[in-house]
């Protein structure tokens, strides 16, 4: 009997959750054993004509991490998708964009000008830029064409399953994988399609074991400014947590160590937008009714866009900045 | 118990009796100057002076605080009793020539002048010691005291100065049994100051028509509040009914009900910063509160119409809309200021001979009966004169040897500038939102408007209930309204309650903020938002509840929602993200 394949692919990402997967330790073993591994390019050398030369529905599972943000990931994601009989969004910049999707701040020209010029460690007084088509003596070299906007993979593809997070934490990684295994062993029915898998529908605070009280945010200050309470919430100690509108799932570990939730698991269950929430909340529990003060409190934290959709630009209502 | 006999009369009294308490219940008089029942005797001024008989033996003593300790014999008005307290009358003259209780006492005993040389003619001070005993005994503020000695000794406040001891409370002038001590306003002249609202002694009653009639102390003026000392009072109620322990403490008490009336009334405009009419600078102009004040049967003029020199005026103006109708304090109409004006002006009639003047914008007289009681003024020969009150000025009128006032208007009728001489002008002042009814709205989650009014939920349909269920307004403080209006609102305010205690049940609007009890994470970022105080939190299962009878659908929470876990029954996101595509197709 020919065992069930898996293919896990990198997009825009790190490569952070593929060593989340590694990081399951010893039930990457089960995962062998049960799994025949058709694609991954980070642990294996595969072909992109090998997966292409696969039938259609040939994949069991893969697990795409990554944002789609150059017509390589798109390629790829297609593929997968015709490949593949599910196709998991794994981690928060396939699922929501995730950190390359901030680079939805800007166009592709301005990122460009940055990194390939102003940047402090860049000389290029040539102004020497990627282009997609180079000749040289031996032929045309293709490199993929960056695109203006990072998409997530649900955006560009059909999507059966969101596994949130950056990276998804390893435990519920195992968790989910060895459901996967046990559906497919014995036969069982797959859950609905569009579920977030291994992840609550409450948010991170319900997994925060802090103490809290009614909320009344009169100064903010970054983490490296106080040393906080262990046992208060952060919030309510001015260090500005997107928790309360973050998915749970994560175990609330960042929190746990005293630092507050980027966000990265994503929007919870019942919201369209994490940054507009959490906005909407923090501009609720602000303790002012003069206009300059609450100016001056709002003032305090650095980079808000970055701070509230720091992992769901790209899935949000904004989208992208217009330039 | 001691038996004496006192002047022929026989009494049984307490052991340690003064005799002079002992002889004034028998209704004997015994001349006494610098006693006073409430502070212990000190036996100066020796007028007192009574012959007591022990046995045989018989001596003088003083009887003020000459203790009754055995059976004796006194005699108040023997020989030698009285030949003993004409010496020290004549004394006391030439100590004390100015005062005119030594003079009359003198005279009663049949002296006209004294033989020795005088002091100061002015002097009154008797070096009784009765001020000095009563600051330090009684109020505990030693700001008094005897100073230098023999023939130089004198009665101040240390070194003469100011004493920052002194608390100003009089004691030291009630006590001076010769008049010698007065209390004086440094701070110039008092206006009518007779003609406040409260009280001015530290017991009084509130006013002659306070429910219950009881009087009560007030902590700004009394002394023991102040100092700790005094309490004359607990001293000399017999009823035993003060208290200072229980009145120090104010107590709070707490009642569970189902609805709140609010009908916190409205506060009178201070007409001060109008600098034109001259209210606080110039003499003789009284705002309408004072002027009804003055009007009052129990009020300081028992009910008479006075300027301050006590004298009837000839003349009044009164002037309507100060700080109503005026753009820069309120906009609005007062409303019950045109009728009591016109009262005033028959009170006027009524009481003296005194020219009334009203000066008015427009004439008001809306009311049943209203109009016809306008007529009425009219014909008792009031002058009504359409034109604001401009400003009012000093008019130094030779006549009299004093100031009258001059009230400038423009006469709107005749088209001219006039400036009307009056010996009073009665300001009618705007009724306006109190200080704190903002605060007292935060409080009961009632909003007020732009003039600081309480808003009602709708201004025609729904006049008495509020945006919150379960608070109803009634009266002034929902907007000006005379009387008759007050009295109407009050009953459907309270009729609104008994129909919502006698359905047993509310009705709600099916309109309110849920929370999903399975998205809900227990942030508490909604806790302290609800303005009507519908969202608890529930520690056990670490999730927030909106109380739905509690709740007005105002979205508030919905908004802050981090999670989604809110929803606005009937607004729901779903709803209008769906509207928004529709109109955006």
């Amino acid at each position: 009997m020919t065992k069930p394949k898996l293919a896990v692919y990198w997009a825009a990402s790190c490569g952070g959750c593929d060593i989340a997967i590694l990081d399951i330790e010893e039930k990457i073993l089960a995962v062998a054993d049960f799994f025949d591994l058709a694609f991954w390019p980070c642990v294996a050398d595969f072909k992109y004509k090998d997966v292409a030369a696969l039938d259609d529905g040939a994949i069991t599972l893969t697990l795409f991490n990554g944002a789609i943000r150059n017509d390589e990931n798109f390629a790829i994601a297609e593929l997968l998708r015709r490949k593949s009989v599910v196709l998991c969004a794994f981690g928060s910049c396939a699922s929501d964009g995730g950190i390359p999707g901030m680079a939805n701040f800007y166009e592709r020209q301005t990122i460009f000008d940055y990194v390939y010029g102003k940047s402090p460690s860049t000389v290029n007084p040539d102004k020497v830029y990627p282009q997609p088509l180079t000749k040289v003596p031996e032929g045309e070299i293709y490199i993929p064409a960056m695109w203006d906007t990072v998409w997530t993979l649900p955006q560009v593809v059909d999507v059966d399953y969101v596994i949130p997070g950056c990276p998804p934490q390893s435990d519920q990684i195992a968790a989910v994988v060895g459901a996967v295994i046990d559906i497919l062993k014995n036969g069982k029915p797959l859950p609905p399609k569009g579920t977030v898998l291994g992840a609550t529908d409450k948010s991170c605070c319900d997994e925060c074991l802090r103490q809290r009280d009614v909320k009344k945010i009169k100064k903010f200050v970054r983490p490296f400014e106080i040393i906080p309470d262990p046992d208060l919430c952060l919030m309510e100690q001015g260090i500005l947590c997107v928790g309360p509108a973050t998915r749970g799932g994560c175990g609330a570990k960042c929190v746990a160590a005293g630092m507050p939730c980027r966000g990265c698991y994503g929007l919870p269950a019942n919201i369209r937008d994490q940054g507009a929430k959490m906005v909407s909340a923090l501009a609720s529990v602000i303790d002012s009714t003069d206009p300059e003060e609450i100016g001056r409190i709002m003032a305090a934290i650095p980079d808000p866009l970055g701070t509230f959709y720091r992992f769901t630009l790209a899935d949000s209502l904004l989208r992208r900045a217009q330039v | 118990m001691v038996k004496v006999t006192i002047d022929g009369l026989e009494i049984e009294v307490e052991e340690e009796t003064t005799i002079l308490k002992a002889a004034r219940q028998l209704g004997i008089t015994i001349p006494a100057l610098c006693y006073n029942e409430l502070i212990e005797p000190y036996a100066v001024c020796r007028l007192c002076v009574v012959e007591l008989q022990r046995g045989q033996r018989t001596r003088l003593v003083t009887a003020c605080n000459y203790p009754l300790r055995e059976s004796v014999v006194i005699r108040t008005n023997s020989e030698r009793v009285q030949r003993l307290r004409r010496m020290n009358i004549e004394l006391l003259m030439a100590r004390a020539p100015g005062a005119k209780i030594i003079q009359d006492l003198a005279a009663e005993m049949g002296i006209e002048r004294t033989r020795f040389p005088l002091e100061d003619s002015d002097e009154k001070c008797i070096l009784c010691g009765l001020c000095v005993q009563a600051c330090s005994d009684v109020v505990q503020a030693y700001a008094l005291g005897f100073s230098e000695r023999g023939s130089k000794r004198v009665i101040g406040p240390p070194y003469d100065t100011t004493p920052e001891t002194c608390i100003l409370c009089g004691a030291c002038a009630y006590f001076c049994p010769t008049g010698h001590i007065k209390m004086t306003d440094t701070d110039g002249r008092i206006l009518h100051s007779e003609l406040t609202l409260g009280p001015n002694a530290a017991i009084t009653l509130p006013f002659r028509q306070a429910i219950p009639n009881v009087p009560r102390v007030n902590p700004d003026y009394c002394i023991h509040m102040k100092t700790g000392g005094c309490e004359l009072c607990v001293k000399v109620c017999q009823k035993e009914a003060i208290n200072f322990t229980e009145l120090a403490q104010d107590s709070f008490e707490e009642f569970e009900v189902g609805a709140v009336i609010m009908a916190t009334g409205f506060q009178d405009f201070d007409p001060t910063p109008m600098k034109l009419y001259g209210y606080g600078v110039l003499p003789n102009v009284l705002t309408s509160d004072e002027f009804e004040r003055m009007n009052n049967a129990a009020s300081p003029t028992g009910g008479r119409i006075v300027m301050e020199n006590g004298e009837e005026p000839r003349s009044i103006a009164i002037l309507h809309c100060i700080g109503s109708r005026d753009e820069h304090y309120h906009k609005y109409c007062s409303r019950v200021c045109c009728m009591y004006e016109l009262n005033f002006a028959h009170l006027v009639n009524v009481k003296t001979s005194a020219e009334v003047y009203q000066l008015y914008i427009d004439m008001r007289s809306f009311g049943k009966g209203y109009e016809e009681f306008y007529q009425r003024i009219l014909d008792e020969g009031v002058n009504v004169i359409r034109g604001k009150g401009a400003e009012v000025v000093p008019a130094y009128q030779k006549r009299r040897g004093e100031g009258g006032l001059l009230v400038c208007c423009e006469d709107t009728l005749i088209g001219k500038y006039r400036e009307i001489p009056v010996d009073m002008v009665v300001l009618c002042t705007a009724l306006e939102a109190r200080a704190d009814a903002a605060e007292i709205g935060r409080k009961f989650n009632i909003s007020t408007g732009a003039d600081g009014w309480f808003i009602e939920a709708h201004p025609k349909l729904a006049p008495v209930s509020t945006t919150t269920e379960g608070i109803f307004l009634a009266g002034v403080c929902q907007g000006a309204k005379d009387i008759p209006d007050s009295v109407a609102q009050g009953a459907a305010a309270a009729a609104q309650v008994m129909k919502m205690f006698c359905q047993g049940e509310l009705l709600m609007d099916g309109a309110y903020a849920e929370i999903v009890e399975d998205i809900c994470s227990g942030c508490r970022i909604c806790n302290g938002l609800c303005p009507y105080n519908a969202i608890t939190y529930d520690i056990e299962k670490k999730v927030s509840a909106v109380n739905p009878a509690m709740c007005k659908a105002c979205g508030t929470c919905v908004a802050a929602c981090p999670s989604g876990a809110i929803t606005g029954r009937h607004f729901t996101d779903e709803q209008i993200y769906a509207q928004i595509e529709g109109i955006l197709a």
